[in-house]
């Protein structure tokens, strides 16, 4: 029975890790309706960039600063370059784009600095804590800390604040939000550049576990069963999204695959997210889309 | 929105095929690629290029079927092509007598039936998350032919090949032999998915392309013909996945249809054309003589004081960058800027 909580807690714990890549997606769909695949490269974008300047001798504050900084630049620069061309356009189009995009990113990062493994150490020791009988990783547990709070200031700033409100505006009703006076671009800017962060925040954590390397873009093919299950537009979908993947992902890794003959995360996720996609077609907190002719 | 934009554009195919054009461009065609490429291409330039750009159009031509034509946007070619590639193989192994032309059908038959249990949920969902569920397929078309040792035969590199190409006897193992099956192929398929594009079928993807509930108003069975752009999609993806593992590869193991590959003939179709048929075979071109070219500038300029690690990035940022361009530039592709070109030209100097 411990190795079924200790298996069941652990993936609920690496579940945060895959709802916070899924948050950085879903906040850009729900302002933009843009599925953006670029979500990884960026992530591995911004965990590179703040290692590098890390590593070039900047304290751990300033770094930070700095790669949020970088990563509002590009935010601006894509929306510039790529978005507002781009507009009125089909979401397939715009999806094939952030594909472009996530090229560019992961070839322009790697270039610039280096395709090697660079270790991330965030101070946090990965030393097993028990509770009871059952082993839980404390770098997880900070993890899943990190995701709690994280989501709570997202919560915050798109409830409370004057930005938040109007980008739930854009979401609602692009055209009356527009005629209201709300400036669309300069939303998107800042979506951008807040799924930017998220995704800064989500690779550093994936980057102190396995090191900032290139496999860091190919979370985003984990985030996607996630979205599937949870819905495109609810962080709350993302988060349980996340937590249900996650957990299901070790059981059936633990239970499934000795019978099959292991390996099986590389598609469980999918596969689960077939069966929910069966039962639920807009996920399990998307909004149902009425279609008419 | 763009609705207005894509039904004059399934107009303006329909009225492509219509129109009765002179077919000594088509004999042009057929003269080049069965006489002229053999005779003067030198062995490097048919192995190492013409093949692959031959069998890379035909993989997107099968995704173009799904994704240009029906609007079914898939990321699981490389696992369908997977598919076909196996299965070859394994009849090759199990069923010796099986001539090869037969063996390569048997295959695409195979992958359109895994096509249709992967597009089975596009009767239920579309858009993205039909498209996760394509990616489904993929990664989990990867896993069987990885961790199943039977499917290539218990060979300890986990790759397959066949022991020989033959047709009836007659050994095509050689540079032209490939050639000569590999355009062959690509020939008779590309007539049929031309045909298949102007019949009932055709029509119906179309419909459904440019809006499947109007379509199902209007009485075409959508999930039907969904299922079909999987099935046919697939067959094509099948036999290509084949070619390349034999005809150009002569040895290819899972790795050789990653996720990597799946997004290799998205792009063939983006750049290409989506929708068009000669833009399956400009994008594969585009796509397999970019690198060439990149490097040939790159060598000439630098002179060989380019690391190869930083040049495949380059290539990477080069590939995203005309990605985003032709999306913003020109969404049909550089079929449509051919055409574009074409239409001016005609009309030149005398230009209303």
């Amino acid at each position: 029975m411990s190795t079924f909580i200790e298996t069941f807690v652990g993936g609920l714990l690496a579940g945060t890790m895959y709802s916070l890549v899924a948050i950085g997606f879903v906040l850009i769909y729900k302002a933009s309706g843009v599925f953006n695949f670029a979500q990884g490269s960026i992530l591995l974008f911004a965990a590179l960039t703040f290692v590098t300047l890390k590593e070039a001798g900047i304290p751990f504050a300033a770094a930070l600063v700095m790669t949020i900084l970088i990563l509002i630049a590009g935010s601006v620069a894509i929306e510039r370059l790529i978005l507002r061309p781009l507009a009125n356009r089909s979401p397939m189009t715009l999806f094939m784009a952030t594909l472009g995009l996530s090229y560019i990113v992961e070839g322009g990062a790697q270039g610039l600095m280096g395709a090697q493994v660079h270790q991330l150490d965030l101070g946090i020791d990965d030393v097993p804590l028990f509770i009871g009988d059952v082993l839980i990783s404390q770098f997880d547990l900070v993890a899943a800390v990190t995701a709690v709070v994280l989501v709570g200031i997202l919560a915050l700033f798109f409830n409370k604040t004057r930005i938040g409100i109007s980008l739930r505006a854009i979401a609602d009703d692009t055209r009356a939000a527009l005629s209201i006076g709300i400036n669309q671009n300069r939303i998107l800017q800042i979506v951008w550049s807040v799924a930017g962060i998220v995704g800064l925040v989500a690779g550093m954590l994936w980057g102190a576990r396995q090191g900032v390397q290139f496999s860091l873009s190919l979370v985003v093919l984990k985030a996607l069963p996630v979205l599937i299950i949870g819905g495109f537009t609810s962080i709350g979908g993302a988060i349980a999204g996340g937590l249900i993947v996650g957990a299901a992902e070790n059981l059936a890794e633990t239970y499934i695959g000795p019978l099959i003959g292991g390996g099986t995360t590389s598609w469980f996720a999918y596969f689960l997210a077939l069966v929910f996609l069966y039962i639920r077609p807009a996920g399990l907190f998307g909004e149902r889309v009425i279609e008419r002719v | 929105m763009a609705v207005s934009s894509v039904a004059t554009n399934t107009k303006a195919q329909l009225l492509s095929f219509s129109e009765r054009r002179p077919r000594w461009g088509i004999a042009l065609l057929l003269v080049t690629l069965l006489v002229i490429v053999p005779y003067f291409g030198s062995e490097y330039w048919l192995d190492a290029i013409i093949v692959p750009l031959l069998i890379l159009s035909l993989a997107g031509l099968g995704l173009n079927l799904l994704t240009g034509y029906t609007g079914q946007t898939s990321l699981g070619s490389g696992g369908f092509m997977a598919v076909g590639a196996f299965s070859t193989f394994l009849f090759g192994i199990h069923a010796p007598f099986i001539p090869l032309p037969l063996a390569l059908v048997g295959a695409g038959l195979i992958a359109a039936v895994v096509g249709l249990l992967f597009g089975l949920p596009s009767s239920r969902i579309k858009g993205f998350y039909l498209m996760v569920t394509s990616l489904a397929a993929q990664f989990f078309l990867e896993w069987v032919f990885l961790n199943f040792p039977w499917f290539y035969n218990y060979s300890s590199s986990g790759t397959v090949s066949l022991p020989h190409l033959a047709l009836f006897s007659l050994d095509i193992g050689s540079t032209a032999g490939r050639y000569y099956l590999t355009v062959t192929i690509v020939i008779v398929l590309t007539w049929v998915a031309k045909n298949l594009l102007q019949s009932h079928v055709g029509r119906s993807w179309m419909a459904i392309r440019d809006m499947d509930t109007a379509a199902a108003v209007i009485g075409i069975p959508v999930h039907r013909y969904k299922n079909l752009a999987f099935a046919i999609s697939s067959f094509y993806l099948g036999i290509a996945g084949a070619l390349w593992a034999f005809a150009y590869l002569g040895s290819a193991g899972i790795q050789s249809f990653g996720i990597n590959r799946s997004f290799q003939i998205l792009f063939i179709i983006i750049i290409g054309g989506m929708g068009s048929i000669e833009g399956n075979f400009i994008g594969a071109a585009f796509i397999s003589l970019l690198p060439l070219a990149l490097d040939y500038v790159v060598q000439s300029v630098f002179a060989g004081h380019v690391d190869a690690g930083l040049l495949q990035n380059v290539q990477k940022a080069i590939f995203g960058f005309l990605i985003i361009w032709f999306l913003i530039k020109e969404p049909d592709g550089i079929a449509r800027l051919i055409r574009n070109a074409k239409e001016r030209i005609a009309v030149w100097p005398l230009r209303f």
